[in-house]
């Protein structure tokens, strides 16, 4: 392999970790506000213990999503040196202020809401609680606007060094695709996370239908479910008309159609061929394509032969991660009207079949997030500035040994590490809320917890 | 008057370096420490003194790296691949330790692997810190706009020093911490910690201070030529009046003196880093004014960074007063 393509493999395999930690955490760190909120406005205890319970599993998956952010804010520069020196001067800023208003904000009142509900009281805790998850939503604006500007740049000049300089902070930042992205991302992880709470509840409602902390986690999971899915498909539809308008080569490598067509039929299955130009076994629903794309049953789709064989994103990847995404988010919406279905006929917490559907479904957010990541990353391709620099003209002067290497440290670690961290994450939920987690013999770590301990210790 | 916005913004990532260098130099020193401490309790309480407030310590590293990567873009894209094996190891570093605040309270039987994890990491993070700051003084060749240099340029006697220099400043500042925040026991072997790591800290600063103008004319003439010498005489003097302090504070048992000092030992050697670079950010080969964005980049953030880097200041203060006071069982995690 070629540096070029040790570099990619490394940013993939890092990002791919990394991305799902902070989808987590957007979710998570919102559901903690709520749980917070509602404690304080209704005080009853099982918000608390339940803020409790999913506080750990927050605070493990935060820990991951610190450490695996801190590589990707290097590995630009280290593997990416060109692309960084062309687009330091408009991407630069915008992580700049993704670190000075969303970082430190989360990172500031991490300490608090994990460790100072003693210290601060409810009111200032739960403000803390705010802070967290706003951070967490501002972080989702600067890092989606960026990552917006590489797929649709606006507002750009470029200068005689080949930088990319800015022209109109606010064309850079609203550019196309950004308003969608957003709505598509952070909806994105409000979904993830109300699937991994509805698992857990089930879970547990499947060993002790009656206990009440695991029904209210699971009656909400359920009515975000409802609520959430059949948004985020209307918001994935409107993305989709806004990349067919800014992308189109994107929009034909993941409808896997070679030729142009009007109308156009939706390839439900095949195998988009590269190098014959024809998807192979393709199963065809006629008008279906034009309706989806154009809503009209006649309009016209560009096929993937009308750009030139350079431009052309990998379509057998893309195809497939596609069809995974709206797969798995036709099942959650489905599983959402499911449940709203015996929630109105009083049975919520009566069915066992959709307590097992709900764990089934568990991680369905995780796998939907990276495939629409690799849809709409791979779609890019062969760009990193869509259309203005090619990947190839991206990357360091590196020799491939020290990408290669360095890969190889990453995935060792990163298994090794994150593995470890999804079995804590996995045995915390294996545990009922408002017990103490069962752990291999008796922890004498810092056991107090904060929420009852007098304050003391106050003099400096 | 108009702004000399590149200056500006030097100040301010030489500004970020340096905070995190001294915030997050004691937690990582606190880590450094661990294996000279076998005792699981007064671990627990080691850990406990720092976790809340390590997250945020290293986010200013994420804004010494950003920003250069906003405001110093060419600097950012030399600097990253020269560095290539020092940051790849400490990013690897950074890992270990970090995940280890949770994930060390998780477990009984694979404790002692998370808590190597955190002394190990903590060490081999400010290492390569170390080999990178010494690797960054020695110079880096550029050719156009790219590293022109060896993937092994980097990996000199003088920066395995530097490195060895940074490990042991954060074991100074961390057994200086732990005075700060422990009791009893575990206060008085920080006391025996930094009385030691204060010492080899001050010979290394030394070894250092002697090597650097060695390196490059261009340091001699800054350091020894006359008349400036009568400024940069200045630095020296500074850091044995607060190597000093530092002694004093050890001395008198005094419970925050030898922390404070610590920090002004690292300020100072920071600001002698300064004068060797300035005015280049790439030592010979880029200039602050030639690494820098466009004015519409510096002038964009500039308006954000003035705004909220007081409030991050604001709030990381209250943040440190809220878990004011000793550490202890009481006042410690909620694992």
């Amino acid at each position: 392999m070629t540096a070029i393509d040790l570099a990619r493999w490394q940013f993939a395999f890092t990002m791919g970790f990394h991305i799902v930690f902070p989808v987590f955490s957007i979710g998570l760190a919102s559901y903690l506000a709520v749980l917070n909120l509602l404690h304080l406005l209704r005080g009853n205890p099982v918000y608390l213990d339940l803020f409790d319970y999913w506080k750990k599993i927050f605070a493990i998956a935060f820990g991951m999503g610190v450490v695996s952010g801190i590589v990707m804010s290097y590995q630009f520069g280290t593997n990416w040196s060109v692309y960084s020196d062309k687009v330091g001067p408009i991407l630069g800023p915008l992580m700049g202020y993704e670190v000075l208003s969303a970082f430190f904000l989360e990172a500031g009142f991490l300490g608090v809401m994990l460790f100072g509900r003693a210290r601060v009281g409810p009111g200032l805790h739960a403000f803390a609680t705010l802070m967290v998850a706003f951070g967490t939503f501002i972080s989702a604006f600067w890092i989606l606007a960026a990552n917006s500007w590489m797929q649709t740049p606006a507002g750009y000049a470029i200068n005689e060094a080949g930088q990319f300089v800015p022209k109109d902070w606010l064309e850079v930042i609203f550019n196309p695709s950004f308003p969608y992205r957003l709505v598509h991302m952070v909806l994105a992880a409000y979904l993830t996370t109300a699937f991994v709470v509805g698992a857990v509840g089930a879970l547990h409602l499947l060993r002790d239908s009656k206990d009440a902390a695991s029904r209210v986690m699971f009656s909400m999971a359920m009515g975000m479910a409802t609520l959430v899915a059949p948004l985020q498909i209307a918001a994935g539809d409107a993305h989709g008309l806004n990349t067919l308008q800014y992308q189109p080569a994107k929009i034909a490598a993941l409808e896997g159609d070679f030729e142009t067509r009007a109308p156009a039929p939706l390839i439900v299955f095949g195998l988009p061929n590269m190098e014959t130009h024809r998807t192979d076994y393709a199963l065809e629903i006629p008008y279906l394509g034009s309706l989806i794309l154009t809503h009209s049953l006649e309009g016209e789709i560009k096929g993937l032969n009308s750009f030139p064989p350079g431009e052309r994103p990998y379509s057998p990847l893309i195809f497939w991660s596609f069809r995974l995404m709206v797969g798995l988010g036709l099942a959650m919406a489905g599983l959402g009207v499911w449940s709203l279905w015996l929630r109105v006929k009083g049975r919520l917490y009566e069915s066992v079949w959709l307590r097992r559907a709900a764990v089934l479904m568990g991680p369905s957010g995780f796998l939907a997030v990276l495939a629409g990541w690799v849809t709409t990353e791979v779609g890019r391709q062969p760009y990193t500035v869509y259309g203005l620099l090619r990947t190839a003209d991206s990357v360091s002067p590196i020799a491939a040994p020290a990408v290669g290497a360095s890969l190889i440290a990453f995935v060792i670690v990163y298994f090794a590490v994150f593995g470890a961290g999804l079995f804590y994450i996995l045995r915390l939920m294996n545990s009922p809320p408002g017990a103490e987690p069962a752990l291999p013999g008796p922890l004498r770590a810092a056991v107090v917890n904060s929420a009852d301990a007098p304050l003391e210790g106050g003099a400096l | 008057m108009t702004l000399d916005l590149p200056f500006v913004w030097a100040g301010l990532i030489a500004f970020a370096v340096l905070a995190y260098v001294m915030l997050d130099g004691f937690d990582l020193g606190v880590g450094v420490l661990f294996p000279f401490v076998p005792e699981e309790g007064l671990r627990d309480d080691m850990m406990n003194s720092v976790a809340p407030v390590w997250d945020g310590n290293e986010t200013w590293l994420v804004l010494g790296g950003g920003g250069l990567f906003a405001v110093f873009p060419l600097a950012y894209s030399v600097i990253m691949p020269a560095l290539y094996a020092p940051i790849i190891g400490m990013l690897l570093g950074l890992t270990f330790r970090g995940v280890a605040f949770e994930y060390r309270w998780k477990t009984k039987r694979g404790q002692f692997f998370w808590d190597w994890a955190f002394a190990g990491g903590s060490a081999v993070a400010g290492f390569f810190q170390g080999v990178a700051l010494g690797a960054l003084v020695q110079g880096v060749p550029v050719v156009g706009r790219a590293y022109s240099g060896g993937w092994w340029d980097w990996l000199t006697p003088f920066s395995l020093l530097t490195g060895t220099a940074l490990i042991v400043g954060y074991a100074l500042l961390g057994s200086t911490w732990l005075i700060y925040k422990a009791e009893g026991d575990l206060q008085e072997r920080a006391f025996a910690f930094a009385r030691r790591s204060g010492l080899a800290t001050f010979a290394l600063i030394g070894a250092v201070s002697i090597w650097t103008p060695f390196l490059k004319g261009a340091y001699m003439t800054r350091w020894l030529g006359w008349p400036q010498i009568l400024y940069t005489a200045l630095v020296p003097l500074m850091v044995l009046a607060m190597a000093y302090a530092l002694y004093l504070g050890l001395r008198d048992r005094a419970p925050l003196r030898p922390f404070l000092a610590a920090l002004g030992l690292f300020a100072l050697s920071y600001i002698g880093i300064a004068i060797s670079f300035y005015p280049y950010i790439v030592p010979n080969s880029i200039t602050i004014w030639e690494a820098a964005a466009p004015h519409a980049s510096l002038a964009f953030l500039l308006v954000g960074a003035s705004v909220l880097i007081p409030m991050v200041l604001a709030y990381t203060a209250y943040s440190y007063w809220v878990f004011r006071g000793k550490v202890n069982a009481h006042a410690g995690g909620y694992h």
